[in-house]
């Protein structure tokens, strides 16, 4: 019996949960992609080993079908891996994970197909690949090499599970609404895709594309763009000087990456919403990564100045860099 | 095993399948460099056997076989000379001194100048072994790759994917060295599912059998003919009943290299999808299938697209049918999402569109895609002249909805559909058909191995778009610079040259370049832009040589077809025997020319009564009778094989007269008579460019 969609997810957290990942639980922000979680964006920062795995549902407004498409979602589910640093044998691990999903390796075609890749609003890339099952995309698998504008020492490595066609190739089902979302029970029946998130997509459809207001839209994006540079530049603006010791410890750069992830947001709706050319887009999208470049600064300015803060939980032990090696940064 | 075979492995993560040839081609000549430079013989030194070098590859493995590479460096020996032997013997001594000798093993030479003293110092060649280590590291990584990452950190390596295993092996004995942490040893890696994750290697055929053994088909031939045999076999068996002819493959050669390098042990397999899809056109159904899902398509026997697909798996088969089903399923999702937007598409007619384009932007300096389409539109009626076989208003409607696609969301799901899309709509909302395939042509030629547009209303369209982006371009400074090209300019020039060839149209590349009205600094680049565009296509294209280009645009660069028509011509007559040497002929004209104070000095004809009897009257009087004989004419070769007759007369001329004679009318008619014909026969090409063998 093919996994239901919510044993997918126990399943993959149990595999990586076993690899020394903290399992975390979804970010309350809106956010386009697992990547852009503070788990992910600012942990992969700096020398601090870590490991984690966190199903994340990713709105892309733009995608969205009013729940007609088959295969086509305003937000779908992703499973993110962060290792870093990514360990020699993660190919390998990888594989396991989908072995342990119940995939037979002899019995399917798996390759590695080029795809890098690239979020201009995050100012990061990577190179990696798209892996392929049977000629279905079902995985993101990133070497990152520079997040917010910083280059990435050590290297780690990010594996964005698709869940919705992985449940779907499993099921063997050819509309992701079709799958069953958890397994029948002693006569309870089970619950569809379509019954969990029919009527979420219906009504963001219909709020993304015709019914957000365009000008609301654009101050709320004003509003949290001014709160984040506000932030920013209290905690000593593209310099970095002026905050230092416990003020700088205490300084709320976690509540600044909220207000990025907002403007992310709201761009992303406004783009849907056809409110933004070609040519603004460029000019747009160049004013997120400016804030989310200043964040990823300062938040590394912030780790490296901190010598007395806790060991980011789960990271593995006997991995972490020495204190010294975090000051010398 | 041979003592003296080296071989490499550099085991890695997947790298893209398009870059792995190139680096083979690296691999080798790195190898053959350092080879050479450590004089181990790589490019064939003296006394030293010719290195060979074979290179094979998977997606996770860059190989390289030597069957022979030299145990040792020659030992060296070199004679160093030093003081004469008639100085102090102080100098002998520091001279000895300087190279850490006894001064009793030096020893005298003789030279054209005297006698000095002088060491034979003899050096022995170091082993191979010695050698290698430090060689190799420096090879691997020296393979350069279009976009490279580091993988241990910011200090550590940049190869294409991360370096897993290293095999290196001369002799039968490691080579040792280390990159990124993983050691060089004599273990090699099967293939992910079907082989083991290590195995012991000592020679190269026995690693080439172990690899066999272990899922890995090292050499890429091999693939290709394992894909293609299946792929052959998977049709024959697959014959609808009673069918008189074959289903055939769709050949790609692109295709079938990149299944190749995406595969250690390809296996073909066949798919089928609804017949119904077929509704759809062939042009998207096929994208989908080799564009997006990589699988190669398969005609029926009236060459119409059938409802089955090739697809290659990285496995030894498919015993449970589930791969061929998963691609099937992959395969009939991806239809319908072609389906849904080719349907949602029909309900706005291209000419509805034309608003919306408004907020497509071309370039934010030069406007939206409704400014360009106007602008394309205003330049196809400028242009029509040009064309003179393109219904003009055909060309014109086509010109406004050409960019309409952009719109669409077949094309925004599979941009490489642009044009062809807005042809295929065009067609279904009953535009005329030259509309309709001037738009599906529009983008054409997009390569120099792409045909051009089909119609002459096409070719006006295609020749409008690229001209007003060129002009643009160029004219608000975005002109290409080294490998830097955004908007594709090159591409677009070579195709008005290519279209100008192949429909033999004599528009004067002046005029061309001048109809959108680029700025006075972009007209006179794009002159030069073209004109190298121009010089290209007749050598890489046409196959001219370079000489034979450089005589022709010598003489006129603006109009295609006829430049290529003198070219051909001087193809032609360039073997017989006359030719060249009339070449040599104008140099030595245009040489007595120059130092006379340049052509120019000397305009009009000769006046015949000056002319001396024999050699020079005779000259002239042929000459003449040649020039109006061919003056009219365009039949080039005959002009050129008429020229070269003339060449006896020349050499007599030359041997018999002397030019710079003593009396000034009679040299000034000379040198006018030999200005006369440098103008006179340099209509076709300007021989003197010749480079005579």
């Amino acid at each position: 019996m093919a996994l239901s969609f919510q044993d997918l997810i126990f399943r993959l957290q149990e595999f990586w949960g076993r690899q020394g990942c903290v399992i975390q639980t979804p970010y309350d922000v809106e956010v386009g992609a697992g990547t852009m979680c503070p788990e992910t964006f600012l942990r992969v920062l700096g020398p601090q080993p870590y490991r984690v795995a966190y199903v994340q549902p990713s709105r892309r407004p733009a995608d969205g079908r009013y729940g007609d498409n088959p295969n086509r979602l305003f937000k779908h589910w992703q499973l993110q891996v962060i290792l870093k640093p990514s360990p020699p044998d993660i190919q390998d691990l990888y594989l396991k994970s989908l072995r342990h999903i119940g995939i037979d390796l002899r019995k399917h075609d798996i390759k590695f197909e080029e795809d890098n890749w690239e979020s201009p609003t995050l100012g990061a890339w990577g190179i990696g690949w798209q892996v392929m099952l049977d000629g279905l995309e079902i995985t993101q698998f990133t070497y990152f090499q520079q997040c917010g504008g910083i280059d990435l020492d050590p290297v780690p490595a990010e594996l964005t599970y698709g869940l919705e066609r992985i449940a779907a190739f499993l099921q063997d089902v050819d509309s992701v609404y079709d799958i069953a979302w958890n397994p029948p029970k002693r006569g309870a029946p089970s619950f569809s895709y379509r019954e969990v998130r029919h009527a979420d997509e219906l009504q963001f459809s219909v709020y993304n594309f015709e019914r957000a207001d365009v000008a609301t839209l654009w101050q709320l994006f004003e509003l949290h763009e001014k709160e984040c540079r506000r932030l920013l530049d209290e905690y000593g603006g593209t310099g970095l000087q002026p905050v230092d010791g416990e003020a700088k410890r205490r300084f709320p750069v976690l509540a600044a990456y909220d207000q990025v992830l907002k403007c992310s947001h709201l761009f992303n709706l406004l783009d849907s919403r056809g409110a933004i050319s070609v040519t603004e887009r460029v000019a747009v999208i160049g004013r997120v990564r400016e804030l989310a470049v200043g964040v990823a600064r300062a938040w590394l300015d912030q780790q490296c100045a901190d010598v007395r803060r806790p060991r980011p939980a789960g990271s593995p032990s006997g991995t972490s860099p020495s204190e010294e090696a975090v000051v010398a940064e | 095993m041979p003592s003296n075979e080296f071989f490499l492995e550099i085991g890695t993560e997947e790298i893209p399948d398009w870059m792995i040839e190139p680096a083979l081609d690296h691999l080798r000549r790195l190898l053959l460099e350092g080879f050479e430079k450590l004089r181990l013989g790589g490019g064939g030194q003296a006394g030293m056997p010719v290195t060979t070098v074979e290179t094979h590859a998977t997606p996770r493995r860059l190989a390289a076989y030597v069957p022979e590479l030299a145990d040792r460096q020659p030992d060296t020996e070199e004679l160093l000379t030093g003081p004469p032997k008639a100085a102090p013997p102080q100098a002998r001594e520091a001279f000895a001194r300087k190279l850490g000798v006894d001064p009793g093993k030096l020893s005298v030479t003789s030279t054209p100048k005297g006698e000095y003293w002088a060491f034979k110092r003899r050096e022995k060649g170091k082993k191979t072994t010695e050698l290698l280590p430090a060689l190799l590291p420096e090879v691997v990584l020296g393979i350069p790759f279009p976009k490279t990452m580091y993988w241990t950190g910011k200090n550590g390596p940049r190869f294409i994917r991360p370096i897993r295993s290293l095999l290196a092996l001369y002799g039968g004995r490691v080579v040792p060295f280390s990159i990124a942490g993983v050691k060089s040893g004599a273990y090699t890696f099967g293939h992910r599912v079907l082989g083991k994750p290590r195995i012991k290697v000592t020679g190269f055929q026995q690693f080439l059998e172990e690899l066999k053994n272990n899922g890995v088909v090292l050499k890429a031939a091999e693939r290709r003919e394992k894909i293609l045999a299946d792929a052959a076999r998977l049709l024959a068996a697959a014959q609808p009943e009673g069918s008189p002819r074959r289903r055939t493959l769709r050949e790609n050669p692109t295709l079938l290299n990149t299944l190749v390098y995406l595969t250690e042990f390809p296996t073909a397999d066949m798919g089928e999808f609804d017949p119904a899809y077929l509704e759809l056109p062939e042009e998207v159904l096929v994208t989908v299938m080799q564009h997006h899902q990589k699988y190669l398509s398969v005609s029926d026997a009236a060459g119409k697209l059938a409802p089955r697909f090739i697809f290659v798996m990285n496995l030894d088969g498919d015993s449970s049918g589930a791969i061929r089903h998963g691609n099937e399923r992959v395969l009939r999702a991806r239809f319908n999402d072609a389906r849904f937007f080719w349907e949602t598409d029909q309900k706005t007619p291209l000419g509805d569109r034309l608003p919306m384009l408004g907020h497509v932007t071309f370039q934010s300096q030069l406007g939206s895609y409704r400014q360009k389409a106007e602008r394309n539109v205003a330049l196809v009626r400028h242009l029509a002249a040009f064309v003179p076989q393109a219904p003009v208003e055909h060309a014109a409607r086509a010109a406004e909805l050409a960019k309409c696609d952009l719109t669409t969301e077949l094309v925004k799901e599979f941009t490489e559909l642009q044009g062809i899309v807005g042809g295929l709509y065009a067609r279904a909302q009953g535009e005329p058909a030259e509309v309709a395939d001037a738009i599906y042509d529009h983008y054409k030629p997009e390569s120099m191995e792409d045909r051009s547009p089909r119609t002459p209303a096409g070719a006006l369209v295609a020749l409008a778009d690229k001209l007003d982006t060129l002009a643009g371009c160029f004219s608000i400074g975005l002109k290409p610079s080294g490998s830097s090209d955004p908007f594709a300019l090159r591409r677009a020039a070579q195709g008005v040259v290519k279209i100008l060839a192949d429909h033999s149209l004599h528009a004067p590349l002046s005029e061309l370049i001048a109809a959108p009205q680029p700025s006075q600094a972009a007209a006179a680049q794009l002159k030069e832009f073209f004109l190298d565009r121009l010089r290209y296509y007749l050598r890489e294209v046409r196959g001219f040589r370079y000489d034979e280009v450089n005589a022709v645009l010598a003489v006129g660069a603006d109009d295609v077809p006829d430049a290529i028509a003198r070219c051909e011509a001087v193809r032609q007559v360039r073997p017989t025997s006359n030719f060249e040497p009339l070449s040599a002929a104008f140099k030595r004209i245009q040489n007595i020319l120059r130092k006379a104070g340049g052509v120019e000095q000397f305009r009009g004809d000769p006046e015949p009564s000056l002319l001396e009897a024999g050699a020079e009257a005779e000259l002239y009087a042929q000459a003449r009778r040649v020039f109006e004989e061919t003056k009219e004419s365009r039949d080039y070769e005959t002009i050129l094989r008429r020229t070269a007759e003339l060449r006896p007369a020349v050499d007599t001329f030359f041997d018999k007269v002397l030019v710079m004679a003593e009396e000034e009318r009679v040299r000034r008619n000379r040198l006018t008579l030999l200005a006369w014909l440098l103008r006179a026969f340099t209509r076709v090409a300007d021989f003197s460019e010749i480079v005579v063998s």
